[in-house]
């Protein structure tokens, strides 16, 4: 367990490599608990999501998540969220880290509005089922069918008459659900999910926060703090799918300029020749020049090769161009490849 | 904590043995655990020439990168050829089947000042 941002999180059990592994082949638990849990009710509450979510929320299907940036007014990302439009109220997933800050946006903006803010956090639980035989498990598990809740989709059920939200996503790069519960319900429905520690589920394994990094880098997800930051626009940081920019919305303005020229940096996927693993702030060299910085590394369970993702000028950023990454005493040639690593077989 | 009684131990999370005037190195087990899983080793070469507190080597997991400093000075006689192919042996085992490398020490005095089993556990605990 390892302190963060006032959690204890769970970063390994049996080991990284072995959890990632079980994460594609079968299905993994990550309690993901410490997140951001908010609910928004009142009338204006999709106005007010509109206009400080970079995603277009206007006629959001009820049933339905989208994944969205929220910005300052010069594009930083504030942080990267989940937001879910219930029947009567919104749901918004946060980073922990960013908790406190996303509350205080939300709190200032909401201001002379008809909003109001719950935080959920502690009231509730959130289990991510992660990895191909979810549905199958999870199906057995409640006796329901679950496979009509679509990608990016969720349903709320009753299980002991408690409401449990299943929301099919996640941040592995496989199928399953993350789940939210109220969080005393969480402790009795975990054995039923894991087995007893005498009598482990075959299936289903507890996998920790570091194995969730290592899945998120193969699936070429960003992480807060890494690809995405206050430091960083919602482009530039190539997550331009998720931003609408024929809408208002706070941190538009400075991105709309940004479209019209062409991107100065991109966002891109490196492999590195041998076994090495590139880090955070590593140094990336085209020949002779310093041409961006790595955002995040590892060596791929899957793939068994050692990739990362970096922020390159966008001279650098063409598929097949040979890089170099300054590992600190070494320096290692890299080649640009399409993101993501990975990508779960249909 | 499973930590051996006999060999001396660095606040960097080494461990020393020394006999026949050979001082073998290595990770403890503590150490090992910390990073995670391993997956990349990178020790000297054979005949190499270290001062005590040289950084001879990196272990590094995907969690993280670490170096691996001597205690002695003197001449690498032999590497753990075995580690470059199964990483995950320092893992598996860092005080038997996980070890570095093998020195010919100028002095072996160095390792006086090292901790002994008792007191590096002391000190992981202290620190943890």
């Amino acid at each position: 367990m390892v302190p963060f941002a006032g959690w204890n999180m769970p970063v390994q059990y049996t080991g990284v490599i072995a959890e990632h592994v079980h994460t594609r082949t079968a299905c993994s638990v990550f309690d993901v608990s410490h997140m951001g849990r908010l609910k928004l009710t009142g009338n204006d509450a999709e106005s007010l999501l509109n206009r400080l979510c970079t995603r277009n929320l206007t006629d959001a299907e009820v049933g339905r998540s989208y994944y969205a940036h929220m910005c300052r007014e010069d594009g930083g990302i504030l942080d990267d969220l989940i937001v879910s439009r219930f029947e009567s109220f919104w749901g918004v997933v946060c980073n922990a880290a960013n908790r406190d800050k996303i509350v205080a946006w939300l709190e200032k903006h909401r201001s002379g509005t008809d909003v109001e803010l719950k935080d959920e956090t502690a009231a509730t639980a959130m289990p991510a089922i992660q990895g191909p035989k979810t549905l199958d498990l999870a199906q057995d598990m409640m006796g329901e069918d679950l496979s009509t809740i679509k990608r990016y989709r969720f349903r709320t059920i009753e299980l002991m008459g408690m409401p449990i939200t299943l929301y099919r996503s996640g941040y592995t790069g496989e199928d399953g659900f993350e789940v939210v519960l109220p969080a005393g319900i969480a402790t009795m429905l975990m054995p039923r999910l894991l087995g007893r520690p005498e009598k482990p589920h075959p299936d289903i394994k507890p996998a920790g926060l570091a194995a969730r990094d290592t899945l998120r880098i193969e699936a070429g997800m960003p992480l807060y703090g890494h690809e995405i930051s206050e430091d960083v626009d919602s482009l530039t940081a190539g997550q331009s799918w998720c931003v609408d920019l024929s809408k208002d919305f706070i941190g538009a303005e400075p991105m709309r300029r940004l479209q019209e020229q062409s991107l100065p940096r991109r966002l891109v996927g490196l492999e590195l020749e041998g076994r090495r693993i590139a880090r955070q702030h590593q140094e990336v060299w085209h020949g002779k020049e310093k041409v961006g910085t790595i955002t995040s590394g590892t060596l791929s369970p899957t793939l068994s090769k050692s990739i990362a993702m970096a922020s390159v000028g966008a001279e650098s950023a063409t598929e097949g161009t040979a890089l170099e990454v300054d590992l600190g005493r070494t320096r290692v040639g890299a080649i640009v490849v399409k993101l993501p690593f990975y990508k779960r077989p249909k | 904590m499973n930590v051996p009684t006999d060999r001396k131990y660095s606040e960097s999370h080494e461990w020393f043995t020394e006999g026949d005037g050979v001082v073998t190195l290595g990770i403890t087990q503590f150490a090992a655990d910390e990073l995670t899983d391993v997956t990349y080793i990178e020790l000297p070469t054979v005949g190499k020439k270290v001062t005590a507190g040289d950084a001879i080597g990196e272990v590094e997991s995907v969690k993280a990168t670490a170096e691996v400093t001597t205690a002695v000075g003197g001449e690498i006689i032999e590497v753990n050829a075995t580690l470059a192919d199964q990483p995950e042996l320092v893992n598996d085992d860092a005080f038997v089947k996980g070890w570095m490398v093998k020195i010919h020490p100028d002095s072996s005095e160095p390792l006086t000042k090292l901790m002994d089993a008792g007191q590096y556990v002391a000190f992981v605990e202290r620190a943890g």
